[in-house]
């Protein structure tokens, strides 16, 4: 072999690894952080997406949102898609942890209730920075053979019958707007406090436990730790569809709403193939299959109609009367985060 | 002569680099790491602005919360000590001295085998025993002729209960090294001069092993003092200890400045107590 022929084999040798190495980076490996069992996690869907994209989905879990914001933190570049809650993109935005996503390669972004996808705290200024996904609202679940009949109010937690059978999340957030709520008050706007700490003082004696994951909730539900307890309407759509007795109320004071926006950080590497994935999530052929086994309401209209008239979604949130009771909730400053969380250490310390 | 000196010197070194390099990079770095960030406003990897303050260690005397919370996670340290010494140290004299051959092989398999599972493992097995309705209370149920209900879980108790059995290895495993180092013929000879059983124990078998006691309730007493996530998945609305209002700071507000100063001020108390009991045991022996 001539000292030309060898060169000439080199180089298309390497042209060849190169053209190999393109068709590698075109199906990209999506990193995605979210809680676990959280719907992106779904074998059937990832394997759907991949046979459609060629993409594979890894995932990685967070259990709180500061869990979230402290991996985005400390780990740049090995997230693509990250779950945020809209009270917490504002904050992971200025940080400068997530990036403005065009919006114009994804196909199902037109159908999303424009109070969703156009959401000050998602979309601030009409710039996207995160894609409305799925909202819900944190309200009062019952054993509805051991509590008769439903009841109509959130004293329900205050009923001395069910005193040591009551549950509320660990979470001071939380515990101080359910007992804003159950004093009358808006949660974004909380002014008497004094009467929030005696409400949630009256609260201890009544409660069995904390419940701090869902698999904690089904756990003690299941056992009989307690009959009545604060949870999520997706989470109580789950639990209903394993066959736990449980019914989700809201109230006549209101309810907690929240909405999941689905965002990119600022450091992925397949900025593209996140935007196709999260296209996917909001796709409503994705979200009735993931419905049929127990799912926050969808933020995409399309999907949301598109969901059997017996689904546990459609029956609780669907009337227009109970989402009009719906207080959703704002972003909170780190001090009132920190001043809520004392008072509820407080709480939970004097009992 | 000097230079076989310096060669041993040398060597001594090379074998002993890798303990200090580890000691380095696993343990004084994050350490000091975290000594530093106590004394910040705001942890450096947010945006916020920060610079360095002492008030985070002022935080907690502004509190009454957190004296209150060190003091009650103190004296459930000293409960669990006590506990695993009162049953530990039994068990250790039964293996060390009393039991001969495999089946003292077979017993210890029997000790350290729950201690190779992973904690959360057992506690959440232990969730399953204490809880009303579970395996405790069937069994209770099927033995006694009268009606008893045992509910432990969320309490006190089954905080303890866990905490002993998570930690009954380690007194057993040091103890049982003491004890199995005392030579029988001191005993034999005591025996011989008409000693009883219980002059035997308090003048020869307690002192000669209690270094070994001491420093497996040392190993107890300093984790325990900080644990978090035994109380807070079997302790429900009691379990709130300073383990878990730390890691509050880190989990729920982001707040690691107060939690690295509040694990600090945990470290310094626990240092203080080990420095008073150290002389006491020191004339003990």
């Amino acid at each position: 072999m001539t000292g030309m022929n060898r060169r000439f084999v080199l180089g298309a040798i390497s042209v060849m690894a190169l053209s190999i190495s393109a068709g590698l980076a075109q199906s990209a490996e999506i990193r995605v952080l979210n809680w676990q069992g959280y719907g992106s996690d779904e074998a059937w869907a990832v394997e759907a997406f991949a046979a459609k994209t060629g993409n594979t989905v890894v995932h990685d879990y967070f259990t709180s949102e500061q869990e979230m914001l402290t991996k985005l933190r400390t780990n740049p570049g090995a997230y693509d898609v990250v779950l945020i809650n809209s009270a917490f993109t504002g904050q992971a935005k200025a940080e400068g942890l997530i990036a403005k996503i065009d919006t114009s390669d994804m196909p199902n972004v037109k159908d999303l209730a424009p109070n969703m996808g156009q959401n000050a705290d998602l979309a601030p200024g009409g710039e996207v920075y995160g894609v409305a996904w799925t909202w819900g609202v944190t309200s009062v679940t019952i054993n509805k053979d051991m509590v008769k009949p439903a009841p109509d109010s959130l004293a329900v937690l205050w009923d001395a019958q069910y005193a040591g059978k009551v549950s509320i999340r660990d979470d001071g957030v939380e515990a101080v707007q359910i007992a804003a709520l159950a004093t009358g008050q808006s949660i974004n706007d909380i002014k008497d406090m004094e009467a929030v700490k005696g409400k949630l003082k009256a609260l201890m004696p009544q409660v069995k436990a904390f419940w701090s994951s869902e698999s904690d909730w089904n756990q003690f539900f299941a056992a009989g730790d307690f009959v009545v307890s604060t949870f999520w309407s997706g989470g109580a759509g789950r639990s209903a569809s394993k066959g736990l007795p449980v019914q989700f109320v809201v109230p006549k004071e209101g309810a907690l709403g929240w909405l999941d926006g689905l965002s990119i950080p600022a450091t992925s590497k397949n900025p593209e193939a996140a935007r196709a994935f999260i296209n996917y999530m909001i796709d409503p052929e994705f979200y009735v299959k993931w419905a049929a086994s127990g799912a926050p309401s969808s933020a995409n209209n399309k999907a949301a109609a598109a969901l059997p008239d017996t689904d546990f979604n459609k029956v609780t949130l669907g009337d227009p009367a109970v989402v009009a009771r719906v207080q959703f909730m704002q972003p909170l400053s780190d001090e009132t985060r920190k001043a809520y969380l004392e008072l509820w250490q407080d709480i939970k310390t004097a009992q | 002569m000097a230079g076989a000196g310096q060669s041993q010197v040398l060597r001594a070194g090379a074998l002993l680099a890798p303990a200090y390099v580890w000691l380095t990079v696993a343990i004084f770095l994050p350490l000091s790491a975290m000594l530093f960030f106590s004394f910040l406003s705001a942890a450096p990897f947010t945006n916020a602005d920060w610079h360095l303050t002492a008030d985070n260690y002022t935080a907690f005397f502004a509190r009454s919360l957190y004296p209150y919370l060190l003091g009650r996670s103190l004296l459930l340290a000293a409960v669990v000590t006590c506990l695993c010494v009162l049953i530990g140290y039994p068990c250790a004299y039964v293996l060390a001295k009393q039991i001969k051959g495999r089946s003292r092989e077979a017993l210890f398999l029997l000790i350290i085998l729950p201690f190779w599972s992973n904690s959360l493992v057992r506690i959440f097995s232990w969730a399953i025993v204490l809880r009303g309705n579970g395996i405790l209370d069937h069994a209770l149920k099927a033995l006694l002729p009268f009606d008893v209900s045992v509910n432990l879980m969320f309490s006190y108790t089954a905080v303890v209960i866990g905490l002993v059995h998570s930690y009954l290895p380690y007194v057993i495993l040091t103890s049982y090294l003491a004890l199995e180092a005392i030579d029988d013929s001191l005993i034999e000879a005591a025996r011989v001069m008409g000693a009883p059983m219980r002059t035997i124990l308090a003048r020869i078998i307690l002192p000669l092993s209690l270094p070994g006691l001491a420093s497996g309730a040392v190993l107890i007493f300093v984790p325990v003092a900080g644990s978090f996530m035994e109380p807070r998945i079997l302790g429900g609305r009691s379990g709130t200890f300073y383990g878990t209002v730390i890691e509050d700071q880190f989990v729920a507000v982001f707040n690691w400045p107060l939690g690295a100063a509040l694990s600090f001020i945990l470290l310094a108390v626990v240092l203080v107590i080990l420095g008073i009991a150290a002389p006491l045991q020191r004339r003990a022996q």
